[in-house]
């Protein structure tokens, strides 16, 4: 499992598409905040690159890395491997490679420029949003055979999770004012990693705003340290339960 | 010439026959209580208390004389009495530490409360577990400085407010530093009068409460962390000049809250970090200048009921929402003010934009109908919303808009 994690790791690292992402997150960081005047202004152009840029490339580049291996799999499946071996280690090179690229690119400028507690949450954000979003790269490569067809599934959940999604919250919102929603929303946005993630940073960016009512429920239920806590295991679980879908698919697959 | 000699020269020889006494009170003196010698002193003398603990009740100041604590001697109302009585004019109790009043729901009881005089000044005194601190009620031309107030109630029921005055008139308060209380300062039927270089911090509900008082100034003070803010309702003539409104959080708390108030000046203040910096409703006439509105929830939120003020020069930055409003009308103005939101561009390089700046939000308008929206902030489809609106505003008040917004920010 080592071997195919570090040769997906290495081939990846190479991918010219990776790099050039790798550079131009880094290039966009760094013109954000040497062009803003405070950091926290190009914390805030920054965080609309994590939350929409970031799913995107993950999704769309896994997706189509998955399709064009697919050669390379069905050899390595006619060895002596564990198929559940060979999906781990294609995830973990995935994951590994491109939340490399991420810290790289946004990591170290915001580090850099922004080391607060909004920019530690925003990196930890982007890297768990990576390895969510490669996961379900992974899913909509092994449901659909054709690749068309698989990228463009991978496309519609990455555009489900950041428009639709929100797009249906705030319809609830308006349909339901009578009601009170406070819970409904802790609970929605727990079914949406990049909800979950903004708010998470919103938490700290917008804290005078967030001391609102509605705020407060969730700042009970996020903002301490056991919220933090509890949101990151979510992304986990978003993280596990993906994977394992994916999983059990590719080990029934007919490939 | 001659007879103004002789005058004055009489009044010289009375002063000096007629010279003030200092009464000394304590353990190695003649007298043990205040009380006593209070009752043995007369009108001009100097009653000084040494240090040690007193128990005595409640002391009432009938007579024009200056109480002077030396090192703070403690005054205990052993939480059933009002501490000090002041029922004459021109008195002056300095340098005490007033602790344990009376509790209780039927009678306003504080730890020093002036009653009707005149001239009365109360200064350097720590007051610590009281219900009211320092009450002073139908007086006029006194002097409360340099006062520190902190009370330990839990319920805004069980504590009274720091420094109460109820229909008063010239008073100055100067200096305090007031924390804990029911409100900080509050001020009722209170006129021409000065509130200068307080400190009011983690009170239960106002910083400064202020109602029907009109003529008044309040100038350098620093309100920070109370329940609600500052509220200053029913007034007219204010002058708020200079101080700080920081960190008060809450859905009903504001940095100031403006009710019914009109020909105001609210003027070269900083206010940072609060839900909403200013909050405005059936106020008219006020003038808003340089000041500076940080990293506030809502800069400002001006109610469609409010009419004719002027909000110019004044910075507003790194704020979640600049402008929030709940109606269409807008009968205020806006100019020449700087909006680190404001993307247009000055082509003509007088550091004013082309373009006019609209503050509101067409987010900020969902949010004030639905608060529970505010967690789809920063989103996509916000910004998507928020953008289109920009360009055609359909929800957003037209009017509501800076037509001269400033390039560069204040220095203020």
């Amino acid at each position: 499992m080592k071997k195919i994690t570090k040769y997906v790791l290495v081939d990846i690292l190479r991918n010219k598409i990776v790099i050039g992402y790798t550079i131009f997150l880094f290039l966009i960081s760094l013109s954000v905040f040497n062009l803003e005047d405070s950091s926290s202004k190009g914390l805030l152009s920054l965080l609309n690159i994590i939350l929409i840029i970031v799913p995107l490339v993950s999704v769309i580049f896994s997706t189509i890395y998955i399709y064009n291996s697919a050669e390379f799999i069905e050899l390595l499946v006619s060895q002596p491997l564990k198929r559940k071996q060979l999906w781990a280690s294609l995830f973990t090179g995935l994951a590994g490679s491109l939340t490399f690229s991420f810290f790289i690119g946004i990591g170290i400028p915001v580090l850099l420029y922004a080391a607060s507690a909004t920019g530690y949450i925003m990196i930890i954000m982007g890297l768990l949003l990576t390895v969510i979003f490669v996961a379900i790269a992974l899913l909509a490569a092994v449901i659909a055979r054709d690749k068309a067809k698989g990228i463009g599934f991978a496309i519609f959940l990455w555009l489900y999770f950041s428009l639709l999604f929100d797009g249906l919250i705030l319809f609830i919102l308006f349909q339901f004012q009578e009601y009170p929603l406070e819970k409904f929303m802790v609970v929605a946005a727990a079914l949406n990693p990049i909800d979950l993630s903004r708010i998470m940073v919103l938490l700290k960016m917008d804290t005078s705003a967030l001391m609102g009512y509605t705020g407060a429920v969730f700042r009970d239920f996020f903002g301490s340290n056991t919220g933090f806590i509890i949101a990151v295991a979510i992304l986990f679980s978003w993280v596990v339960t993906v994977f394992w879908l994916s999983l059990r698919r590719f080990q029934k697959k007919d490939l | 010439m001659k007879n103004i000699f002789y005058i004055l020269a009489g009044l010289l020889i009375t002063g000096i026959t007629s010279h003030a006494r200092t009464i000394r009170v304590g353990k190695q003196f003649q007298f043990h209580s205040i009380g006593q010698a209070i009752a043995a002193a007369v009108n001009g003398d100097t009653v000084l208390v040494e240090n040690g603990l007193y128990r005595e009740k409640n002391i009432v100041i009938g007579k024009s004389i200056v109480l002077i604590g030396n090192n703070f001697p403690v005054l205990d109302g052993e939480h059933q009495y009002e501490i000090i009585s002041i029922k004459a004019n021109y008195v002056t109790v300095k340098g005490f530490k007033i602790v344990h009043s009376g509790v209780s729901s039927l009678v306003d009881i504080a730890a020093i409360r002036i009653y009707g005089c005149h001239d009365v000044t109360i200064s350097g005194n720590i007051l610590e577990d009281t219900f009211f601190g320092i009450y002073s009620q139908s007086s006029f031309n006194c002097l409360i400085e340099n006062n520190k107030l902190t009370a330990t109630a839990k319920t805004e029921q069980e504590s009274g407010n720091g420094i109460h005055c109820w229909k008063s008139d010239s008073l100055q308060i100067i200096g305090n530093n007031i924390t804990g209380h029911r409100d900080g300062i509050y001020f009722e039927f209170v006129t021409n009068s000065v509130i200068w270089r307080n400190e009011s911090h983690k009170n239960m509900r106002y910083g400064l409460h202020f109602m029907f008082s009109n003529n008044d100034s309040y100038i350098s003070n620093v309100f920070r962390n109370n329940g609600a803010g500052v509220s200053v309702m029913f007034t007219h003539g204010v002058k708020m000049f200079n101080n700080y409104f920081e960190e008060n959080w809450g859905d009903a708390s504001y940095g100031i809250f403006l009710k019914e108030i009109s020909d105001s000046y609210i003027i070269g203040n900083k206010f940072l970090r609060n839900t909403s910096g200013i909050f405005m409703e059936g106020a008219s006439r006020i003038l808003v200048e340089k000041n500076e509105f940080k990293d506030n929830g809502w800069a400002m939120k001006i109610q469609a009921s409010c009419l004719d003020n002027v909000i110019t020069k004044n910075n507003f930055e790194g704020n979640t929402f600049d402008v929030g409003t709940n109606g269409s009308l807008v009968l205020n103005s806006f100019d020449r003010n700087y909006w680190d939101k404001y993307d247009g561009y000055d082509l003509n390089k007088d550091k004013v934009g082309d373009i006019p700046y609209r503050p509101v939000s067409l987010y900020s308008m969902i949010v004030e109908k639905n608060p529970a929206a505010m967690m789809l902030y920063r989103s996509f489809m916000t910004s998507l919303l928020d953008r289109s609106e920009k360009i055609l505003p359909t929800l957003t008040p037209e009017n509501l808009k800076d037509n001269f917004p400033l390039m560069k920010p204040l220095h203020l």
